[in-house]
C-alpha cells in the first residue's frame, strides 16, 4: 500500500547506523550471553534490509497514519507561553493510538517479527505504556504476548495492566530485585535466553544490545521529522531555539532529537529528579550515573563503588531506569545535547500546569519536561525564545495516583 | 595455564571431570564448602561473584546472589577470601561484566592473579566483546572460559574454541542456570559439536542437576558443570557436609561411568 504524499504519515528520514559492533562512541556494543547472538545478528541483518526497502517504510508508514493516527499534530500552547514568556510548542504523541509514541516503535517491531517468521514477542514494560502498545500490536497481527513487569509496577498502573490482559497478553509481575523495569528487562531477557527460536524480544527504548538502541531510534525518528517539518511551517522557516524531551531508556527523546540533530536547536533531556539528586532517590542516569554495562549495552548507570547497579526512584514508572540508552550517553559526552532533570514535586505541578492552561492531561513522563521548561523560562532558556517540548503520551494512566498525590483520595 | 593444564591431564587419563558452582559470600561457612567440595572430588571449583543483575541465571543462583549482597559481600571480599583459601584444586570465579568493567580490567586480573584464581568466566561478556578484559586477563595468566550455546553458529564456535582458555562451556540448553527434570536433547548435540570443534576439555553446563544427568551428559563431552542443584541444597541450610556429599554422589555417578 502507498499513501499519496502529505497524506500520511511520511518515513523518510535515515540517520547514521552506530559504528563496529553498535557503538555511539565508547558506548553500546552487544554484552549479551551467546546464546542470544544468533538472534540479535539475525535481527540486524532483517532490519537493515528492512529499513532500506520502500515498500517495508510503505507498509509502515499506512499503519502508523491508519491505525496509530499519523501524523499526530504540533500545539501551539497560547496561554501558557503567554504565562512562561518563551513561545510554547507541542509534539503531541498522547495523541496516538494507545495513548504514547510507544506504539511508533512497537509496529515497526511487529512488522519485523512477521519478516523474521516468529510468532511469539516478548516484551519489558515500565509505566505499562509499552506493554500495551505490545500487546495492541500482537492483537492486530496475531502474535503471542507476553510482557514482563516489576510487581511494584503492577500496582502502580493497575489500568494498563488491565488493558494489557484485555488486549490478550499475558502479564507476567517481576518481584526480583527492584521490582521495577530494570528487573522486568532482566526477566524479559532471561525468557527471551529460552525461547529465542520463535520469540522475538520487542524492546521498547533505546538501550539494549545492538542492534535495538539503533531499531528503536530510528523507528522513533518519526517523532522528531514530523515535528521539524511542522515547526518550520508554524514559524515560518525557522527551527525552535530549544527542543526538550523527557529521558527514561530515552526513546521519545532519542526519537525527537534525530530530526533536529542537523539543526542549530539546542537539545535538552530531562531524566527523573525524584526526591532531589542529593537524596539519591532519582532516575538521573545521565547526571549522576557512570560508564558501565547493563542489559548489553554500555552506557550510563547508576551504580554503587563495588558496580552494582542501585535502584532508581521516580514517582514516573516511564522513568524508573537507572540508566540511560548509549546514544544518549554519547550525545552527553559530545556536547551535542544536555540533560538536566526535574523532581517528582515539580513534575505533578507541571501536570496541574499544562491541565488548567491549555487543558492537555499530560503523563507524569512528560511531565518532567515541562517542570524542568517552566523552572528555567526566563532564565536558563531566554525570554522569547521557541521551544518545542515532546508531549511523550497523556495522563489518563496515572490519574489515580496522582490523585493521591494531591489529596484527592482514592479514585478506586 | 594450571586450569587447562590441570583439566587436560586428568582427562587424558581417562577422568570424567566434575566442576561445582558456588555463589561467594552465600552464608558464613562458604569457604569452607570451597573445600568441602574439593575435598569431595571436585576437578576445579567454580565460584560466583553476586552481581545484582544476574540475567543468565534463573531463580536459585538470583536468590543466593541476593542473598549475599544483602549480607554484605563484595567482589573483594570473595577474591580476598579465595586468597586465604587453599583448596587443592583450580579456583574459577564466574561474575558478570560490570564489576569487572567497574573495578577495571587490569587491576581486576591482577586482583584474581594475586589470590591465586585461575580462571574466570564472564557469561554477558561473548568472543566479539572480550578484548580488553580477554588481553588484560591473559597477561596476567588468568584463563578466560568462553561459552558457546546451541544457537552458536559453526563460524563462530570456532572462533569461540580458538580464544577459550582453561575449558570450553557448553551450554546444555536453551535457558537460563537451574535445575530441570530431565537433560535436554541439545546437551548431547552440544557435547558432540564441542568434541568436533576442539581438544580443549569440553564441559557441558545449565540444567545438569542430578548424578544421572551428569553421567549422561559427561559421556558425550569431557565433563560436567553443576550449579543450581548445589546451591539449593545450601539455601535450604545446608552446609559443607551436605555440599560435599552431594559432590560425592555426583564424583561416584561420574566415576561408575
Amino acid at each position: 500500500m502507498s499513501l499519496a504524499r502529505g497524506a500520511g504519515a511520511r518515513l523518510e528520514g535515515t540517520g547514521p547506523e552506530p559504528e563496529g559492533l553498535g557503538r555511539f562512541g565508547s558506548f553500546g556494543g552487544r554484552f549479551i550471553p551467546e546464546t542470544l547472538v544468533a538472534a540479535l545478528e539475525e535481527l540486524e541483518r532483517e532490519f537493515r534490509a528492512a529499513w532500506g526497502d520502500a515498500s517495508f517504510r510503505d507498509e509502515l508508514a499506512a499503519l502508523l497514519t491508519t491505525y496509530a493516527g499519523r501524523p499526530t499534530p504540533v500545539t501551539e500552547c497560547h496561554r501558557l507561553s503567554e504565562r512562561l514568556g518563551v513561545r510554547l510548542l507541542l509534539k503531541r504523541e498522547d495523541l496516538t493510538h494507545t495513548g504514547s509514541h510507544k506504539i511508533n516503535n512497537v509496529l515497526g517491531q511487529a512488522l519485523l517479527t512477521q519478516r523474521m517468521g516468529k510468532t511469539r514477542v516478548i516484551a519489558e514494560t515500565g509505566a505499562g505504556q509499552h506493554g500495551v502498545a505490545t500487546a495492541t500490536a500482537c492483537a492486530l497481527f496475531g502474535l503471542d504476548c507476553t510482557v514482563f513487569m516489576g510487581a511494584v509496577d503492577v500496582e502502580r498502573q493497575a489500568l494498563n495492566v488491565f488493558r494489557m490482559r484485555l488486549l490478550g497478553a499475558e502479564v507476567v509481575p517481576v518481584h526480583s530485585g527492584s521490582a521495577t523495569l530494570k528487573d522486568a528487562i532482566n526477566e524479559t531477557l532471561r525468557d527471551w535466553v529460552a525461547t529465542v527460536e520463535d520469540t522475538h524480544y520487542c524492546v521498547g527504548s533505546v538501550v539494549g544490545p545492538h542492534p535495538f538502541p539503533w531499531i528503536v531510534r530510528e523507528f522513533q525518528r518519526v517523532v522528531g521529522d514530523e515535528a521539524r517539518e511542522q515547526c518550520r511551517e508554524i514559524l515560518g522557516g525557522a527551527d525552535p531555539d530549544v527542543v526538550v524531551a523527557c529521558v527514561g531508556g530515552g526513546s521519545n527523546a532519542m526519537g525527537t532529537f534525530a530530526g533536529f540533530t542537523e539543526t542549530g536547536a539546542r537539545l535538552v533531556g530531562v531524566e527523573a529528579g525524584g526526591l532531589g539528586l542529593d537524596s539519591g532517590k532519582h532516575g538521573a542516569s545521565v547526571a549522576r550515573g557512570v560508564p558501565g554495562v547493563l542489559h548489553g549495552a554500555r552506557s550510563l548507570y547508576l551504580q554503587d563503588e563495588e558496580g552494582q547497579i542501585k535502584e532508581a526512584h521516580s514517582i514516573s514508572a516511564g522513568l524508573d531506569y537507572p540508566g540511560v540508552g548509549p546514544e544518549h550517553a554519547y550525545f552527553a559526552e559530545m556536547g551535542r545535547a544536555e540533560y538536566h532533570n526535574a523532581t517528582d514535586d515539580e513534575a505533578l505541578e507541571a501536570i496541574r500546569l499544562l491541565s488548567q492552561t491549555e487543558g492537555i492531561i499530560p503523563a507524569l513522563e512528560p511531565a518532567h519536561a515541562l517542570a524542568w521548561l517552566s523552572a528555567v523560562a526566563g532564565s536558563g532558556v531566554p525570554s522569547g525564545s521557541t521551544v518545542l517540548v515532546t508531549l511523550s503520551g497523556r495522563g489518563d494512566k496515572d490519574a489515580a495516583q496522582v490523585a493521591r498525590h494531591f489529596g484527592e483520595g482514592d479514585l478506586e | 595455564m594450571r586450569l587447562e593444564a590441570e583439566l587436560r591431564a586428568k582427562r587424558d587419563a581417562g577422568r570424567k571431570l566434575l566442576v561445582p558452582y558456588v555463589t561467594g559470600g552465600l552464608g558464613d561457612r562458604w569457604v569452607d564448602v570451597v573445600a568441602a567440595l574439593a575435598a569431595a572430588g571436585a576437578d576445579a571449583i567454580e565460584v560466583g561473584i553476586p552481581f545484582s543483575d544476574p540475567v543468565m541465571d534463573g531463580p536459585t543462583i538470583q536468590e543466593a546472589s541476593q542473598a549475599a549482597l544483602e549480607g554484605g559481600v563484595t567482589p573483594q571480599g570473595v577474591v580476598g577470601a579465595l586468597a586465604d583459601s587453599d583448596a587443592g584444586v583450580p579456583l574459577v570465579v564466574m561474575t558478570y561484566y560490570n564489576p569487572v568493567l567497574h573495578a577495571g580490567h587490569e587491576r581486576f586480573a591482577a586482583a584474581l592473579a594475586a589470590a591465586g584464581v585461575d580462571g574466570a568466566i564472564v557469561p554477558d561478556l561473548p568472543v566479539d566483546e572480550l578484548d580488553g578484559w580477554g588481553d588484560a586477563a591473559d597477561a596476567q595468566g588468568v584463563e578466560t572460559v568462553l561459552l558457546a550455546a546451541p544457537t552458536t553458529t559453526d563460524g563462530r564456535l570456532a572462533e569461540i574454541c580458538a580464544r577459550s582458555k582453561g575449558f570450553i562451556y557448553g551450554v546444555s540448553l536453551l535457558g537460563v542456570t537451574g535445575e530441570r527434570r530431565a537433560l535436554s536433547d541439545m546437551a548431547l548435540t552440544m557435547g558432540k559439536r564441542l568434541k568436533e570443534a576442539t581438544d580443549l576439555p569440553a564441559l557441558l553446563g545449565v540444567g545438569v542437576s542430578t548424578p544421572e544427568q551428569a553421567v549422561e551428559a559427561a559421556a558425550a563431552a569431557d565433563g560436567v558443570i553443576v550449579g543450581s542443584a548445589l546451591v539449593r541444597r545450601l539455601l535450604d541450610g545446608g552446609g559443607p557436609e551436605e555440599a560435599g556429599a552431594f559432590v560425592a554422589t555426583l564424583r561416584a555417578a561420574l566415576d561408575r561411568g
